[in-house]
């Protein structure tokens, strides 16, 4: 028996979903990060799914770019991330609200 | 497509420069460089080849705009030597960084895949992330680029999910391939197809920073070191704005009526709301970034009005805007070097300091608030044509309205400038940057007389 479609769109936007709410809320930068990764996930599952039911091989060839740049992504994260530390001992996000209107 | 390969190549060159300390040159090589990418794309106009199995395209649109993203990068790196100077250790680093953005930018404005989209979003955001934070020592620049990290790989995810569900229905991640299924199947395409031109809408409207996306933009280019808030709001808004108009002008014209309405929503509150925050700031730099948040509803107004046709009208506003723009970042960027500070109290006087910035400073702020004769007033004065022909009265009032709240804030910059007594002594500005200025009032001056052959550009 073959699963719907409509079952990977909705477990992808589910996870979608999780990984927005996750940047909004955490306040954890770390954690943060991998929200966005799981958000980028997210699309990765529901491409390929369609990328299968549509029997084209184009999906599952830009799940490859969006994992090469979400790899690069997280890099250049880390890496700003650390210089933050570096200056402020945290990695709390409320630290981030000094510029203000 | 030359220009492309010149632009990475000059990136890599730049990246190994510093093994042959090569890097006094490499300013001189950067400006050579990107003058004959430019030169070599000019006779190219008028043809579209495409590249790479049709994932690029290059057409008038992406050329007329790769041409303007090159350009104003070469002025751009004329104005900030300073903030190559001020850190030799990582000159090169810097450079290389700027020119990556560049071919980000280009892929940006060239795309005929989704793909292609993706990518140079993504390469123009990480080097751009990066230079955001190259203040190192400082907290502001380091909050600057984690902001504008966070909120550019949140916006770069809802845009992904947009593209997967659009392929999801039309089976294609080609430009003319989305398009096509579009007209044909209009009647047939599953729901959420509309959810993922939707979220499309959603992810551009981030980068282009247009309210209510636009909550970062403030404190990202307040937060970024001068010069490279000159740049973010300059060559990257280009390649935004750009890719924008393409991917919905090509791809999702045939079904308008069911994006137009956000966007209209989208558009009043980028006409409306940053004008008047901008009239409350006292920091010059950041009114500044909410002056170019409002610029973004002008062009939204101009590619309501008439989606297919444009993108001439959008090109025109943009080479008037940035040239003005990077002119104030000029005057903006001596003032904080002498003063310590952008606030409005710094540029107290600046007449009496120095003439030349203050008259520059003033002819941009005229040309950004659309005072004719102008080159601001005639890119206003288009995209007001464009949507009275189409009816939209009550829209380009509203933006008239906002127009003049916008010269209200630019006004108190010029009379602080002219009236107050001086903030310092007398201001010394260097050779080189002095021509600069002069030859962007002049570009002010002369876009203003030659509308005519850039709107034919494209």
């Amino acid at each position: 028996m073959k699963i719907p479609v409509e079952y990977y769109l909705w477990l992808s936007l589910a996870l979608f979903c999780i990984g927005v709410l996750g940047v909004l809320f955490r306040r954890n930068a770390i954690i943060v990060f991998m929200c966005i990764e799981l958000m980028l996930n997210a699309v990765n599952v529901l491409l390929v799914a369609f990328s299968t039911y549509l029997n084209d091989a184009s999906g599952q060839v830009f799940v490859f770019f969006i994992m090469a740049v979400a790899a690069a992504e997280v890099a250049v994260g880390l890496a700003i991330l650390v210089k933050m530390h570096e200056n402020t001992k945290t990695v709390d996000i409320d630290i981030l609200n000094r510029l203000k209107w | 497509m030359n220009a492309l390969y010149i632009v990475c190549g000059l990136g890599l060159t730049a990246l190994v420069a510093e093994l042959f300390n090569a890097r006094k040159i490499l300013s001189i090589l950067v400006i050579l460089g990107l003058a004959a990418a430019i030169g070599l794309t000019i006779p190219e106009l008028g043809t579209s080849i495409s590249y790479f199995t049709n994932m690029v395209l290059i057409d008038n649109f992406s050329m007329a705009f790769s041409i303007l993203i090159m350009a104003v990068t070469i002025l751009w790196f004329w104005m900030a030597q300073d903030y190559f100077n001020q850190d030799l250790e990582h000159y090169t680093d810097r450079a290389s960084l700027v020119l990556f953005t560049v071919a980000g930018g280009i892929l940006m404005v060239s795309f005929n895949n989704m793909a292609i989209l993706f990518l140079g979003i993504e390469v123009l955001s990480l080097s751009l992330y990066t230079l955001a934070g190259s203040k190192r020592d400082s907290l502001a620049s380091n909050e600057a680029a984690f902001k504008y990290f966070l909120m550019g790989s949140f916006a770069t995810g809802f845009l992904l999910l947009g593209i997967a569900l659009v392929y999801g229905a039309t089976r294609s991640f080609d430009v003319q391939g989305i398009a096509a299924s579009v007209v044909i199947g209009s009647a047939t395409l599953p729901a959420f197809f509309y959810v993922g031109v939707l979220l499309i809408l959603v992810g551009l409207a981030f980068k282009i920073s247009a309210v209510p996306f636009h909550f970062w933009a403030p404190d990202v280019y307040s937060g970024s070191p001068t010069s490279v808030t000159a740049f973010m709001s300059t060559v990257v808004k280009i390649a935004a704005v750009a890719a924008f108009v393409k991917v919905f002008s090509v791809c999702f014209a045939e079904i308008a009526p069911s994006w137009s309405f956000v966007l209209k929503i989208i558009m009043i509150l980028t006409l409306a709301v940053p004008n008047l925050i901008a009239a409350a700031q006292d920091n010059v730099k950041r009114m500044l970034a909410y002056s170019s948040v409002g610029h973004v509803g002008y062009i939204l107004l101009a590619f309501l009005a008439q989606p297919e046709s444009s993108a001439s009208a959008i090109f025109y506003y943009l080479c008037a805007y940035s040239v003005a723009s990077i002119t104030a970042f000029a005057v903006l960027l001596q003032v904080e070097k002498s003063n310590s500070g952008t606030d409005i109290v710094h540029f107290n006087g600046l007449f009496k300091r120095n003439p030349l910035l203050a008259v520059g400073l003033t002819i941009a702020l005229l040309s950004l608030a659309g005072i004719p004769p102008l080159a601001g007033f005639f890119a206003k004065y288009l995209v007001f044509i464009q949507a009275i022909e189409r009816g939209m009265i009550s829209l380009t009032i509203l933006a008239i309205v906002t127009s003049l709240m916008g010269a209200y804030y630019y006004f108190r910059v010029i009379i602080a400038m002219f009236l107050q007594e001086p903030a310092g002594d007398t201001l010394t500005v260097s050779a080189s940057q002095k021509i600069l200025i002069v030859i962007l009032v002049a570009a002010m001056f002369a876009l203003a007389v030659l509308p005519d052959y850039l709107l034919e550009l494209i």
